[in-house]
């Protein structure tokens, strides 16, 4: 019985943290190549509604997928547009994205559904176990509760490690972050790396928004990510700005959650909404304490202009 | 003196090169032809439009208007990738690599070609390339870990690096700008050796530089910018330059083109006697410097010489209260500071001309008139009280810091980052000096000036060592040395390993102490001996 808690608590963990681990990924993706992005939140709100919507208009939750990701890098390209091209204040930028994430999103369910506040059903992806893997030994059980999707967005954190920190093309989006000016000399097109990462950490954003809305449940809800965004940011400031220590930390905040969705099941006399905020919690807590002086890419911020 | 010959391209010609920036005319009508396999020098004041000409070349400036051939062929580099791979490598004036990154990274960065899908999906051959840096590096005899990482590298080993990073495509032209500008004698003569050997090799170089001796060691003809246009050309191969009666004419034309007249000679110095300023004892930041003794007294300029990176950067930290002292004491005017916070001691009549501007002495994006005025606290004439500043002194402040130092700009209004590299040193150093300083602590101080400047910043010093001040001088130039300084102190691994005093300079003996040819040499009693400094709290 205990086998079978730890085992389940361990995979509603992973389950949990992909909605983080997706958006940390596009922010990191996108500081790196040295734009500050704290729109993550208004992104992946962006996701989850483009999801559900596309969803709905074709029956189709593939496309609703497809939908999202195409939100999404609306989402970083007008980012990218804001902070890149423009040259405007990357942080305003994002703040502008968050906002604009959260009201579109919100004013648009009752215009599509003619309801306020949460959406009917729409067709949602399936998740069907992996076939075969259930009758491996020892790991069996536990990857016989995931689906192709989980795998996928899994084997996104190795991509986007392998892409930035093993290719050409990462090196260049790593140098833009370090120094713009030392990779325009080294004849990298500074202003496109940034605009492409920007984009990218949008669709990645969207992604993380869509598994909450059309993976996770199959409805869309004003606000429904509830600060995944930050959290997200906040996993990729303690990881400082590293693939392999952000993803453990998203995993922390996986555990968190499910520890409190199990403690809500188990006891009755603590209270609901604190054990929920155990992740921001957390999340707080490892911020203000262990991590010091974050030691970010040296050029984030900072909008680049050749003469 | 015979005209390069007809029928061979130019390696490099500019035509009608015109750049305007703003109020600024940085490059009027600039016709340049180098030839093939020579070295050709670029001279000219500060702000004469040296930089922005290379850059127009390298791609990374577009010009307004003008031609460049490359070879014979005319080509439009719309960016300095495309620059790189028509065989154009330039060292910038200001570092440009990236210090989180290893060597190799530094070396390939931007450079791989092929498809996007393989460039996003094949694994980069840092091996592969790590050798083929090794190789280079030891070609040259550079001695450089192709793994390292950039930050832990000293000045001198950085700009190796960006001169392998320069020759790293094939480059068969090479633009340097000022690359000896950070570099102490001995490193500044492997890097001639270098240049001499890729000159045989076919190799064009371009080289700026303010430093006389340098151009006329190095260069087969030289072209002179002043005020954005040419001045002059001179052919310099295949003259006897070793005789002073040859070399010293031509000399002299040169600095005259420049700056429009004679070079300015320093006033001559008597010895002053003033009582002791700095009185350093047992100082030590436990890692790189020291123990170390050394006292300056007022109306004597002190030089610290040595190699870059033996413990010069933790002295200025240590005496600036920038890094902490494990042991020691450091007096100033008989008061012991080491725990004093750095704003008490530039009350104390501390002043600082910081080594590496870009990372301590100016913020880029801010404007001149900022600039002008960090650090005052009290007493500067645009404190009306602590809680404001006089936008309107602050102002007039700082024109009077451009006027006096020369700075070239159109207004104070202006960020930082548009003034020429020497012109922002002007402005440092001006601010410096209006601080009126008990003590003046000058790293580098005429680093990336030109030769009016120079003189001009000497000669400040002098004018603060006349008024019975210290001024402790941190050079990796021997002539300023030998030109202002009183006595000098030998560093080498954190110790200080000789003591001269200016009549008895001898540049050999300051090479052995330097390289540790001979190690440890007794520092004079007077250094040592223990006196009795009335310290306050
Ligand atoms: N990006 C820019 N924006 C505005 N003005 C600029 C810019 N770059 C250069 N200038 C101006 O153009 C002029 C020429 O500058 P440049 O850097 O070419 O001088 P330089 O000859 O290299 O001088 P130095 O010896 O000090 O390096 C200067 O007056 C400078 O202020
Ligand atoms: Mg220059």
């Amino acid at each position: 019985m205990s086998d079978f808690i730890t085992l389940s608590l361990f995979a509603s963990m992973l389950h949990l943290s992909i909605p983080v681990i997706l958006p940390m990924l596009g922010g990191l993706l996108c500081e790196r190549s040295g734009v500050v992005n704290i729109g993550l939140e208004g992104m992946m709100l962006g996701g989850a509604f483009g999801g559900v919507a596309f969803s709905y208009l074709t029956g189709n939750p593939w496309l609703g997928l497809a939908g999202a990701m195409s939100t999404g890098a609306l989402a970083g390209g007008l980012l990218a547009v804001m902070s890149v091209s423009l040259r405007g204040d990357q942080v305003i930028g994002s703040t502008a994205i968050n906002l604009i994430g959260a009201g579109l999103t919100a004013a648009l369910v009752p215009i599509i559904w003619g309801i306020d506040g949460t959406t009917p059903s729409v067709p949602k992806v399936p998740t069907p176990p992996l076939p075969l893997v259930g009758d491996l030994p020892l790991i069996g059980p536990l990857l016989a509760e995931f689906s192709l999707i989980d795998i996928i967005a899994f084997g996104l954190v190795f991509l986007v490690w392998w892409v930035l920190m093993r290719t050409d093309m990462g090196l260049r989006l790593r140098a833009c972050g370090e120094s713009a000016v030392a990779a325009d000399a080294a004849g990298i097109d500074v202003t496109r790396v940034r605009f492409i990462a920007v984009t990218l950490s949008g669709v990645l954003a969207a992604l993380g928004g869509a598994y909450l809305s059309i993976v996770t449940l199959d409805l869309f809800q004003a606000s429904m990510t509830q600060g995944r965004g930050f959290l997200a940011l906040a996993a990729m400031v303690f990881g400082k700005w590293r693939v392999g220590p952000a993803f453990l930390v998203c995993l922390g905040f996986g555990l968190a959650d499910a520890v409190a969705l199990r403690a809500q099941i188990f006891t009755d006399d603590l209270p609901h909404d604190l054990l929920f905020a155990l992740p921001y919690v957390l999340a707080l807590v490892a911020l203000a304490t262990f991590v010091g002086r974050a030691s970010g890419p040296a050029d984030v911020g900072k909008p680049f202009r050749r003469a | 003196m015979s005209a390069p010959s007809v029928h061979k391209a130019a390696a490099i010609r500019l035509t009608g090169i015109d750049k305007r920036f703003g109020a600024v005319h940085a490059n009027r009508a600039i016709d340049l032809s180098v030839a093939p396999g020579s070295i050709h020098g670029l001279l000219g004041e500060n702000g004469a439009g040296k930089s922005t000409l290379m850059k127009i070349l390298f791609g990374m400036i577009h010009a307004d208007e003008g031609r460049v051939e490359i070879d014979g062929t005319p080509v439009a580099f719309r960016s300095s990738a495309e620059a790189l791979s028509a065989g154009i490598g330039m060292v910038q004036q200001h570092f440009s690599l990236i210090p989180a990154f290893s060597v190799v990274e530094n070396l390939i960065m931007g450079r791989a070609r092929g498809s996007v899908l393989s460039r996003l999906t094949r694994k980069l051959d840092l091996k592969a390339a790590a050798e083929r840096a090794q190789e280079l590096s030891d070609r040259f005899g550079f001695g450089i870990d192709p793994l390292a990482k950039v930050a832990t590298l000293s000045v001198g080993a950085r700009q190796k690096v960006e001169i392998l990073k320069a020759l790293w495509g094939g480059a068969r032209t090479l633009v340097l700008d000022e690359p000896t500008a950070a570099l102490s004698p001995p490193e500044a003569d492997e890097l001639y050796a270098v240049l001499h050997r890729l000159r045989s090799e076919g190799t064009t170089i371009v080289l700026i530089s303010h430093k006389m001796p340098e151009i006329m060691h190095l260069c087969d003809r030289v072209t002179v910018l002043r005020d954005g246009a040419v001045v002059g050309e001179a052919e310099l191969a295949g003259q006897a330059l070793d005789e002073p009666a040859v070399r010293q004419p031509i000399e002299a034309a040169l600095v005259n083109m420049m700056i429009g007249r004679d070079k300015p000679e320093l006033p001559e110095r008597a010895p002053l006697e003033g009582p002791v300023i700095l009185d350093i004892r047992g100082l030590t930041d436990g890692t790189r410097l020291g123990p170390i003794d050394l006292k300056v007294h007022g109306g004597e300029i002190v030089a610290v010489v040595g190699v870059e990176g033996n413990g010069q950067s933790e002295l200025v930290e240590l005496l600036m209260g920038l890094r902490k002292a494990r042991d020691g004491m450091i007096g100033i005017d008989n008061h012991n500071v080491v725990d004093w916070p750095t704003q008490r001691r530039l009350d104390a009549g501390l002043a600082h001309i910081s080594e590496d501007r870009h990372a301590t002495g100016v913020a880029d994006t801010m404007s001149l008139i900022d600039n002008a005025s960090i650090g005052f606290v009290d007493g500067a004439p645009f404190s009306g009280s602590p809680l404001s500043l006089s936008q309107k002194q602050r102002r007039i402040f700082t024109e009077v810091l451009i006027e006096q130092h020369k700075v070239r700009t159109p207004s104070p209004d202006l960020p930082m980052a548009s003034l020429s590299g020497g012109n922002q040193q002007k402005l440092v150093v001006g601010r410096e000096l209006a601080r009126a300083p008990r003590l003046m602590i000058a790293a580098q101080p005429t680093r990336g000036l030109d030769i009016g400047s120079t003189v001009a910043v000497q000669d400040a010093l002098l004018r603060l060592r006349a008024e019975g001040n210290a001024v402790l001088l941190l050079s990796l130039d021997l002539n300023e040395v030998f030109a202002i300084a009183d006595r000098l102190v030998v560093l080498r691994k954190g110790r200080i390993v000789g003591t001269m005093q200016s009549a008895d300079f001898d540049i050999d003996q300051i090479g052995r102490w330097m390289s540790g040819a001979v190690e440890h040499v007794a520092t004079k009693p007077e250094e040592t001996d223990p006196q009795t400094l009335e310290a306050a709290s």
